[in-house]
């Protein structure tokens, strides 16, 4: 027989700075589109090539149409409506993507800083939380046994399945969530901030070593937009994974803190 | 509520939420007061430059083999102005740059009078607002022996730049690009009214005669056309009032970043 058990899931620490959180990446994300928009392509190394980059979006005439046209590496992909040009202008990503819908790089660049100081105030509030009040220890740190090839295959086996904890083992985070929480705390979130702070001329005084450690301003740039890309990935997994293990329960417990398990006592 | 019609109705809700979302984007990004909430990251972000960016920090020079090729010339190509016209027909002779405003000693220097003062060659990178990025080399007059050589009187603050070229914001003087610094960045060992790029005359579509350089910050600031330095207190009487042509027109004054 199944019985529901509400435990504590997460601190008010965690929650207040994951709502914080989905506020300053949503608008940072579309901010940053707005101002990938005005000059649509990437490059690698110090200054932009202008004629080669390995990605670009375009909006080129064809039988009197606008289409548009993203190049990635050797790759041309025809992409109308979405990238390059849609509602019958040339333009990068979609109005319904950027902030604000039209075509406006100084108030992007508003927005964007503006949620980047809550973004890096908001991490590093949660970040010194975390690492001193143990949070990243106790919950997010894999333990022995854990990181072994075979619990790897079998956690992914499973969640392929759709199949998530019960008893026990739902209190904990496994290991696929571990592994991915940490990678966006430690790794992405930390290489969105020290990118973009090397695309600033200002900053590149102070800290010239930043364009050594990511080859140069136009690099930065491209590392900044493949984080921003993974995290966007990160996210979209991650709400496919609050849907399908239960919708209401995980936005309870991201708002009121207590998580619905179920008991095994078969 | 089961299945697909469970799922199709949590999809609308969501592209419901998205609609509000985004119309409450751009309504903030029309309000006075959205605007001014979201401008007060420019003060801090200038604020927590000038701290920990130490004043006399050299933006980064790079070696010879990465000058562009093909440098973009943005903004103004080629200033309509007559005077201007004239000045470029006859090799710049009788250009004289006037460095005015709060001075003891108003200067009127000719190119050649410019190109004996303590000067400076570098080869940095050029950062427009846009994103891309073009290395040149560029020589020219250092902005603090020439602001000393003009006394600033102790009220000046700022130093201002009037340029030749219009950039489409109304006819006359009134439209014709400026831009601004304040003595920190006038008075930076790299910040540069340059007469050469790349080892020779500076071109028009780069700023000919003389362009300023201020290796720290965005394209913008980097005003070509330089007709007339003037330092002031304060540039709230000055066009728009915030500082610049670009900056009237919605972007930083502070563009560190």
């Amino acid at each position: 027989m199944n019985t529901k058990t509400l435990i504590r899931r997460h601190s008010a620490p965690t929650r207040i700075t994951h709502w914080i959180n989905v506020l300053a990446l949503s608008l940072l994300l579309m901010s940053g589109l707005q101002i990938f928009n005005a000059h649509s392509a990437l490059d690698w190394g110090q200054k932009s090539s202008f004629t080669r980059p390995w990605l670009s979006m375009t909006a080129q005439e064809r039988d009197g149409r606008l289409i548009g046209v993203t190049e990635v590496g050797g790759a041309r992909l025809v992409t109308t409506g979405v990238l390059g040009a849609s509602g019958g202008t040339p333009r990068g990503f979609p109005a319904w993507a950027t902030a604000p819908s039209w075509r406006d790089l100084s108030a992007g660049r508003r927005w964007h800083f503006f949620f980047a100081w809550v973004f890096v105030a908001n991490g590093a509030a949660y970040l010194l939380w975390s690492l001193f009040g143990g949070h990243i220890a106790r919950d997010l740190w894999p333990r022995r046994g854990e990181l072994s090839p075979r619990n790897l295959l079998h956690e992914v086996a499973t969640h392929a399945r759709l199949k998530f904890p019960k008893g026990e083992a739902a209190r904990h985070y496994n290991i696929l969530q571990k592994l991915s929480y940490l990678a966006v705390v430690l790794v992405l979130a930390p290489l969105m901030v020290a990118t973009g702070l090397t695309m600033s001329p200002g900053f590149n005084a102070a800290a010239p070593w930043l364009l050594d450690l990511f080859g140069g301003r136009q690099s930065a740039r491209s590392i900044h937009f493949i984080c921003a890309s993974l995290l966007v990935l990160f996210v979209a997994v991650h709400l496919a994974m609050v849907m399908a293990s239960g919708l209401f329960n995980n936005l309870r417990s991201m708002i009121t803190g207590r998580y619905a398990i179920e008991e095994d006592r078969a | 509520m089961k299945g697909p019609s469970r799922r199709s109705a949590i999809g609308t809700a969501c592209a419901g939420l998205a609609g509000l979302w985004l119309a409450a984007c751009d309504r903030v990004t029309k309000s006075p007061k959205g605007y001014a909430a979201l401008s007060e990251a420019e003060r801090l972000t200038h604020r927590v430059q000038r701290l920990v960016v130490d004043r006399k920090a050299l933006a980064r020079e790079f070696a010879p083999e990465l000058i562009s090729a093909d440098f973009r010339a943005n903004g103004s190509i080629r200033p309509a102005d007559p005077a201007y016209a004239a000045h470029l027909t006859g090799g710049f002779v009788d250009w004289r740059l006037a460095v005015d405003g709060l001075v003891e000693r108003p200067l009127a220097l000719s190119l050649a009078e410019l190109r004996a003062l303590p000067a400076r060659t570098q080869i940095t990178r050029h950062d427009c607002v846009e994103g891309w990025s073009d290395i040149a080399k560029w020589t020219g007059a250092r902005l603090g022996p020439l602001l000393d050589q003009a006394r600033l009187k102790p009220e000046a603050r700022f130093v201002v730049f009037h340029c030749a070229d219009n950039l489409g914001g109304g006819a006359g003087e009134a439209g014709k690009y400026y831009e601004s610094l304040d003595l920190i960045d006038a008075y930076h060992p790299q910040t540069l009214l340059a007469y050469e790029m790349n080892d020779q005359a500076l071109p028009v579509a780069h700023g000919a005669p003389v362009r300023l350089r201020v290796e720290r910050q965005l394209g913008y600031k980097q005003a070509k056309y330089v007709m007339r330095i003037e330092a002031v207190a304060d540039f709230a009487h000055i066009k728009g009032g915030k500082g610049g042509f670009w900056e009237d027109r919605g972007y930083e004054w502070y563009a560190g970043i």
